[in-house]
């Protein structure tokens, strides 16, 4: 800053404490709901302390959920989430690289078409085109199944036009070399290529991440099998009763929050890295 | 296009390495938005029996529809309110978090992670925290005498929606003004407060207009978010409703088509989403592309 003013300082420290309260509110409120007993919470008013029945709900949730709603264990379906999050970020950093180093470094006949149809889906979200989409899911028989949850959402172009940029941007002297010294192009994508490209590849990672553990209406649509629920869907089973448990549903919250908050926590640099590259 | 120019000949690798992506992209992405464009000119009866080709009655019929009309405006509002709301708020945190020095990575730190939270999860959390029968905030209206019910009143359960929306999307225009502050050079700023001026005078007239770029980038993020990715949101708390009151486009189409199974209908939504997220796309491509070349 360039004058020093005390007083400005703490009013932006009370402006900053604020804004961090507000932002933090609704989960402060989950975690303190999700310590009390159900007669607890439906007792008026919602208490901002926390109450004693912290470790009944979290194990009563992780074990046996809300078997009335027909929703499964929160292990089972944290369990079915990270599979689905990390198929998907797998799949889609995997075929992104592949189909990247393809159209850089490759002259080909119907390259430009190829392009296009990559660039035509940049972006257009799922939802938009849900019914016939899940037709073809359900023509293919993947309804109910892990394939099913994650195979049509890989589907999309954003890191396919990351890694071309960024290949871009590597220098032309070392294909030369590569070339120079004998290396075929899969020993180039290998061995130069992939090793250079390792912190984008994080960076992605963290947000593709968070983009498959947080996916709602796809989950919704193609599992009817408890088996295969979602944490984030399986959570809208539970609200959608009649009198909802709120103490576990504000458990099983808490438990689908904190994996991908835990991954920016410890991430933070790389998912930044990731973000704005992603949108400059 | 640009190119290397030094390549590797092939004749068939290059289709093996693109091959994953292209079968996957045509199976689940070309084949459906194909699909929703063919079925958008077609009628079917009430069982499904007759499918007639109707050509563009289908969109003719949404535009005399007033509840396709009342959705586009639905759509607008919390659009428009959710865009205001939490790139002000982000604003405000990003300007004031780059005056600190030593802070700085804690406050962000603390402000970034709401990021991470689904949609539908943030819907659940603000819709427990309004709940009209235990939530906090309505029992605190209660005595400035409003009587706060998301169920019967549209107002309030729009509201309802803007403000978890936004509150999602706070981090994200956070981290991309911080960057935008950071990249104003220093002297600029230290020239006009030697000249006097004040850091209100100094916001306005140096900082705001040389953030022009990102608040232009952010609105259009925005506004494709609040309308595209909203949807787990809208689902999880009001449904659309009270009385359409928060059936914004994106819920429309997956409550006519899978509920209301009007194919027709939903197809045609479905089309001119499709338009509006492309155009959409490129407004901001053309701006990604200005901002990679300099």
């Amino acid at each position: 800053m360039v004058e020093n003013r005390p007083w400005a300082n703490l009013i932006a420290h009370i402006v900053l404490i604020s804004g961090v309260a507000l932002v933090a509110f609704p989960v402060y409120v989950a975690i303190i709901a999700s310590t009390h007993s159900l007669s607890g919470l439906l007792q008026g008013t919602l208490p901002l302390l926390p109450g004693g029945h912290g470790i009944e709900n979290y194990t009563r949730m992780w074990q046996s959920g809300v078997s009335n709603a027909g929703a499964p264990p929160a292990a089972q379906m944290l369990w079915n989430s990270f599979i689905m999050a990390m198929a998907i970020t797998v799949g889609k950093l995997s075929i992104s690289l592949l189909s990247a180093f393809a159209i850089v470094y490759f002259r080909f006949r119907f390259r430009m078409f190829f392009f296009w149809i990559i660039f035509v889906t940049l972006m257009l979200p799922v939802e938009v085109r849900i019914i016939p989409t899940f037709q073809v899911a359900a023509d293919l028989k993947m309804l109910n199944s892990f394939a099913g949850l994650s195979i049509p959402l890989i589907a999309s172009a954003t890191a396919t036009f990351l890694f071309r940029q960024f290949f871009m941007t590597i220098p032309e002297e070392m294909l030369e070399a590569a070339r120079v010294d004998g290396a075929g192009p899969l020993k180039f994508f290998k061995d130069i290529l992939m090793p250079l490209s390792v912190t984008n590849i994080a960076a992605l990672f963290v947000i593709m991440f968070i983009y498959g553990w947080n996916q709602y209406l796809w989950p919704l649509i193609i599992t009817t099998d408890p088996d295969y629920y979602t944490i984030v869907m399986g959570i809208q089973r539970m609200t959608s009763e009649e009198n909802p448990q709120w103490q576990l549903v504000m458990a099983a919250v808490v438990m689908a929050a904190l994996p991908p908050v835990l991954v920016i926590l410890f991430m933070q640099r790389l998912f930044v890295k990731g973000l704005t590259e992603t949108e400059k | 296009m640009q190119t290397k120019r030094m390549t590797y000949p092939g004749r068939f690798l290059p289709y093996a390495l693109l091959a994953p992506q292209v079968i996957v992209t045509l199976i689940f992405f070309i084949w459906p938005a194909g699909q929703a464009l063919y079925q958008s000119l077609l009628r079917e009866d009430a069982f499904g029996l007759k499918t007639t080709f109707v050509g563009l009655e289908n969109f003719a019929r949404l535009f005399r529809d007033g509840s396709y009309l009342n959705s586009l405006s639905v759509t607008a509002v919390f659009a428009i309110g959710t865009t205001l709301l939490s790139m002000t708020v982000a604003l405000l945190m990003a300007s004031t978090v780059n005056r600190m020095i030593r802070s700085r990575t804690t406050y962000t730190t603390l402000l970034v992670w709401p990021y991470a939270i689904a949609p539908a999860l943030a819907g659940v959390l603000w819709w427990f925290i309004f709940n009209p029968s235990i939530g906090i905030v309505p029992y605190m209206l209660e005595m400035v005498g409003y009587r706060w019910n998301h169920r019967n009143s549209g107002s309030d359960a729009m509201l309802l929606v803007i403000f978890a929306a936004a509150w999602k999307q706070i981090s994200y225009n956070f981290l991309f003004f911080l960057a935008g502050l950071q990249s104003i050079p220093q002297s600029l700023i230290e020239a006009a407060s030697i000249d006097g001026a004040s850091p209100t005078k100094r916001f306005w007239t140096i900082i705001f207009p040389l953030l022009t770029p990102t608040t232009f980038f952010l609105l259009v993020v925005n506004v494709v978010y609040a309308m595209f990715d909203t949807f787990a949101i809208i689902h999880a708390t009001t449904a659309g409703g009270p009385a359409q009151a928060t059936n914004i486009l994106v819920y429309k189409v997956y409550a006519d088509g899978f509920v209301g199974l009007n194919l027709g209908s939903s197809a045609a939504q479905s089309v001119i989403l499709m338009v509006i997220v492309v155009a959409l796309t490129m407004i901001q491509f053309r701006f990604i592309e200005r901002r990679v070349n300099y």
